[in-house]
């Protein structure tokens, strides 16, 4: 199976020299689910911001290649790099709230990026989003296309979005914890809308989050990630039967599952997290002789 | 549906339709003053001199607001004095903004070197007493209309300049601009088709305070003697004559006095009113 994205050695720094991503390695085949786990800091999100071409402008990119169907998106010049990205990969925000902007209608929001930047007839559009906001199963689309963000509850809106973010049929979705500022309930129900979604669309993804529990619903493959190093990489199965790493042993450990909700929970160990943090420190000297 | 929402917003529409009306007649009084005044505010009579308004005794017919202690028509002369006032508010007013939001937006969206200046330039303009500074760059460009314009937009562009750099980023920093930036946006058009549309309220809103402030500055400026040339009337310059005889004539200093409030909060009270209407998160 050939690799759609291919991360090599990825290495990410604030411009005052403090590493953000410790040579970081993945692969994610096409039409694959890829979580990326880790505690809050691990770094993360940079991952996907890296690809997507949107880091904050105090982080540079210092080594590492990051291959897209075959092309270093790194080698690139900016211009050529956003036409990509805008034409294959799209971005499922963290926070609904914020995702939308809140002066636009539904409609124009989506459409207008349609019309303005991939050049579609406005017909087309307006009729692509209606079908997509039914295929996120929203009810009312043509009143939901006419509403303001702010008229719209918070689950409605992450489906919006998500409408929003297959809009253009990108091979690549980078979803940034989808689901976190949502409630339980309404986590279930987006998670079962994305893998669908994910699954009739063929589409690659990429899923940043914190939540084990979400990774084992959705993702074929995952990354753990600490501290900006890549402690474990694994088959979905495999991860959750035999864990190599005893940090990921450790965090499944702290996990409830709900086939053993008895099951006392054993919060991650103060030597683990000194065993990992040695490895870091460990990769910091290789790196820097 | 009848929420706590709508009991309040009763109250915003009449405010935005009172102050409207009211620049409006304004408007109307000083593009047609020349024609409609009922006197020459100039023409000065001194056995007509400090006649007190319509309703107190010794009012003479036709002097509606009575007249100064040269025997000139208040009410003329406020007409006049208006011409000068709102085109110094909607020009200067106007003139300001644009070069305010547009530093202010360049500071905030594009940040780096364009922000570090911009940033200073507000830093050392705030150190200076704006009144004072205004003076001094009348004294420097010499008296007339185009001073006092160019002066305010010297003094006040920082107002905009430091709200709008920082509500542009805030709206930068907001997820719908990373989502533009990976559709493929330009720089620029995020600028315009994100963040402008979300700015706009709050350029609305300070656009009509500022043009407020416009008329006090310039009040001030001919109260001092440094607005135009001084046989035109102006509002400041009535103040200041009305001043010295306010034992004998308190209507020469009141009226123009009490003009120049209804205008500014008039302004002020149209922003908030705009704001209110047109915010789409508050409508």
């Amino acid at each position: 199976m050939t690799s759609y994205l291919s991360i090599q050695n990825l290495t990410i720094q604030l411009i005052t020299g403090p590493l953000i991503l410790r040579s970081i390695s993945l692969e994610v085949a096409v039409g694959q689910v890829h979580g990326l786990v880790g505690e809050s800091g691990a770094g993360k999100s940079m991952i996907g911001k890296a690809v997507l071409g949107t880091l904050p402008r105090a982080l540079r990119i210092t080594a590492g290649k990051i291959i897209l169907d075959g092309v270093d998106l790194l080698t690139l010049s900016a211009k050529e790099r956003r036409r990509i990205i805008g034409a294959t990969a799209a971005l499922i925000p963290q926070d609904p709230l914020t995702a939308l902007n809140p002066s636009k209608r539904i409609g124009p929001q989506i459409t207008k990026r349609l019309v303005d930047i991939l050049g579609w007839a406005r017909r087309d559009a307006i009729s692509r989003t209606r079908a997509l906001l039914d295929e996120v199963h929203i009810a009312d689309a043509d009143r939901v296309m006419r509403s303001y963000p702010h008229e719209l509850s918070g689950g409605m809106r992450q489906r919006i979005l998500i409408a929003s973010a297959f809009a253009a049929e990108p091979k690549l979705i980078i979803a940034d914890e989808p689901t976190t500022a949502l409630d339980v309930t309404v986590q279930k129900q987006i998670l079962k809308l994305m893998a669908e979604m994910q699954r009739s669309h063929g589409t690659t993804l990429l899923f940043v989050t914190h939540d084990l529990g979400v990774v084992s619903k959705v993702c074929d493959t995952l990354s753990v990630l600490y501290a900006g190093k890549v402690i474990e990489e694994a088959r979905m199965r495999r991860f959750f039967m035999r864990p190599t790493h005893a940090y990921s042993r450790a965090l499944l450990a702290a996990t409830p599952t709900h086939t053993n909700p008895e099951a006392t929970l054993t919060p991650v160990s103060n030597d683990i997290i000194k065993a990992v943090e040695q490895e870091v420190i460990e990769h910091d000297l290789r790196h820097s002789q | 549906m009848h929420d706590a929402r709508s009991n309040i917003r009763r109250p915003l529409g009449i405010r935005l339709w009172l102050s409207s009306a009211w620049l409006a007649l304004l408007a109307i009084i000083a593009t047609l003053a020349p024609w409609i005044t009922p006197h020459d505010p100039l023409t000065q009579d001194l056995f007509l001199g400090r006649l007190p308004p319509f309703w107190m005794s010794g009012a003479e017919p036709g002097y509606w607001l009575g007249t100064d202690s040269l025997g000139r028509d208040v009410l003329s002369r406020l007409m006049h004095g208006s011409r000068i006032a709102i085109t110094v508010a909607l020009v200067a007013g106007t003139l300001t903004c644009i070069v305010g939001a547009t530093l202010g937006l360049m500071a905030g969206f594009y940040r780096g070197w364009a922000d570090l200046i911009i940033s200073r330039l507000v830093d050392i303009w705030m150190a200076f007493p704006p009144v004072l500074f205004a003076i001094l760059l009348i004294a420097v460009l010499e008296t007339g209309l185009f001073s006092i314009i160019i002066a305010i937009i010297v003094i006040d562009w920082t107002r905009f300049a430091r709200v709008i750099r920082a509500e542009a980023m805030t709206q930068g920093a907001m997820d719908y601009v990373a989502s533009a930036q990976v559709a493929g946006r330009t720089k620029f058009g995020i600028l315009h088709a994100e963040i402008l549309p979300n700015v706009l309220p709050t350029i609305i809103a300070l656009l009509t305070l500022e043009m407020g402030i416009a008329v006090i500055v310039e009040t001030i400026l001919s109260f001092v003697n440094l607005s135009i040339s001084t046989d035109s009337p102006t509002w400041g310059g009535m103040i200041a004559e009305g001043r010295t005889s306010i034992h004998q004539a308190w209507w020469v200093l009141v009226f123009p006095l009490f003009t120049l409030f209804l205008t500014v909060l008039s302004f002020s009270q149209l922003g908030e009113g705009l704001k209110d209407r047109f915010d789409p998160v508050l409508r």
